[in-house]
């Protein structure tokens, strides 16, 4: 049994996204939550099993359920990290083939722009590398960047294109944070935090939250808007601690891709769009090679001078990715989000011609957790 | 059946003894770091305690950025150890700009953040 295009995203909403003064992260949730809802047209009191994962909460899943005033069937709280999204909707097509739940909300909030300035993590460092003090997680990316740099020549400039064409996205998205230009010299030319990444390698930290509704296929077509199909969906976990991460070049993107890929029946060359979780720069580059857009160590040339960027040969990252568009301490969701806008047609300026496929990608911990989702409009069923 | 330490502890104890040891799997041979229970190759729980040669070859580095009045910049690397372990560390004893993948380094105890002992390396051959 597959669950290729047996249940549909029917509402998508994001929530306080840049700065939401005041607002804790369940309530910017539950304002995404109600976004989500009222596109889909599906009522709080349908909602039967629901899915979060907060990085401050433990019991995030039970606070959403209070919160919201729920009883539902499942509370779903796994916890992979930034991934976590896109696992939410596999489980969510799970429980809905198997008519364990009719209505699945996913949702995610977070204030660490303006509750903190940072990084807001109940993390601390692994026991066998705390001696050292690595900056958590930056170091343990800077490491996998200083590796593909060293085994495939990899250039500082190549890392630097990528937040180029993530702010050229984000210069067409309204709602992105940070719409000045950026070019690759702004780019190298800013602070060194730990090397060889930049500041402006970094992700930022923003507030945000975003929410889904799933249902099953037979019923998604009796909402507002047009239903986004979830076609396959794959994950990979090859770590926790960056220590111990096998080859720091090679991600579990490789598995949940290939897995994705094939459940959907799909291949790389047939998405029209895709939404990749960029931490930092040096994600986009792994994960496309890992997904199999490119070849191993050819990453750096298929992003280098505008090569994702608008007009290049992939778009990725269409709403200016967390790089510039909104990066709240987890950023799985958001890909799911500017996804399904483009798949409906809704991304304005930077909407993609006749987008039919895409693949949005969550990464979780420091290239721990790989979760790769492929979403389809009805002409691709 | 006596009540013994785990190998986090048992590992933790030899360190501050100044001792530096890994684990080797008895049932398959493959050396294992961190200190586990069983062994990640084949499940085994026979695990003994060796000696590594304290040879290894930078695997990847970074340097961390800080300015002067905050403790100044250091490095963080990750070191392929001889027996084919790998593990997180320092490069001491040399400019961090001359530490790079490849790079041969030999082990010895130092300090760590905490001031507690941990694993550091310098470089083979390179000035005491
Ligand atoms: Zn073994």
């Amino acid at each position: 049994m597959s669950l290729r295009g047996k249940a549909a995203i029917v509402g998508a909403a994001l929530a306080g996204c840049g700065e939401a003064h005041g607002k804790s992260a369940m309530e910017i949730t539950v304002e995404a939550v109600q976004g989500a809802l009222a596109d889909a047209g599906v009522s709080l009191c349908d909602v039967d099993a629901i899915a979060t994962c907060q990085p401050l909460d433990m019991l995030s899943g039970l606070t959403l359920a209070q919160e919201l005033g729920l009883n539902p069937r499942f509370a779903m709280n796994n916890r992979m990290g930034g991934s976590s999204f896109l696992s939410h909707t596999l489980w969510a097509a799970t429980l809905l083939e198997l008519r364990l739940a009719d209505t699945v909300l996913i949702a995610y909030g977070s204030n660490q722009r303006t509750a903190s300035g940072k990084l807001m993590t109940a993390l601390g460092l692994p026991t066998y590398e705390a001696p050292y003090r690595p900056m958590f997680p930056l170091s343990s990316y800077a490491l996998a960047a200083d590796r593909h740099m060293t085994q495939f020549g990899t250039t500082r400039e190549q890392l630097a294109d990528v937040a180029v064409a993530a702010r050229a996205w984000a210069q067409k998205n309204p709602e992105a944070f940070v719409r000045n230009p950026l070019t690759r010299e702004d780019v190298i030319a800013s602070r060194r935090v730990s090397d060889p990444l930049r500041l402006r390698d970094c992700c930022l930290v923003t507030d945000g939250g975003g929410a889904l509704v799933m249902r099953r296929a037979e019923t998604a077509k009796d909402h507002p808007r047009p239903p986004v199909y979830l076609l396959g969906g794959g994950e990979g976990t090859t770590h926790r601690d960056i220590s111990e991460m096998p080859d720091l070049t090679v991600t579990g993107a490789v598995q949940s891709g290939a897995a994705a890929m094939e459940m959907a029946g799909v291949r790389p060359s047939d998405i029209d769009v895709v939404e990749l979780y960029d931490a930092f720069t040096i994600n986009v580059i792994l994960f496309l090679e890992d997904l199999g857009f490119c070849r191993k160590g050819e990453g750096g040339a298929f992003v280098e001078s505008g090569g994702i960027a608008p007009g290049g040969h992939l778009p990725v990252n269409t709403n200016g990715g967390g790089l510039s568009c909104v990066h709240p301490g987890m950023y799985g969701i958001f890909t799911l989000v500017e996804a399904v806008r483009q798949l409906r047609g809704e991304a304005g300026d930077r909407q993609i011609d006749s987008a039919e496929l895409a693949l949005a990608h969550g990464n979780g911990g420091v290239l721990s957790s790989q979760v790769t989702n492929i979403l389809g409009t009805e002409a691709t069923l | 059946m006596e009540k013994e330490p785990g190998p986090d502890a048992v590992f933790a104890a030899k360190l501050a003894e100044g001792v530096f040891e890994i684990q080797k799997c008895g049932s398959c041979g493959t050396h294992v770091f961190h200190p586990r229970v069983i062994c990640p190759a084949c499940g085994s729980a026979n695990l003994e305690w060796v000696t590594p040669s304290g040879k290894a070859t930078v695997y990847a580095r970074t340097v961390v950025r800080r300015k002067p009045e905050r403790g100044g910049d250091y490095n963080v690397v990750l070191v392929d150890l001889e027996e084919g372990v790998r593990m997180m560390s320092r490069v001491d004893g040399v400019a961090h700009d001359e530490i790079a993948a490849g790079l041969k380094v030999i082990a010895s105890i130092g300090e760590g953040a905490d001031g507690q002992s941990a694993v550091v390396f310098r470089p083979e051959g390179g000035a005491g």
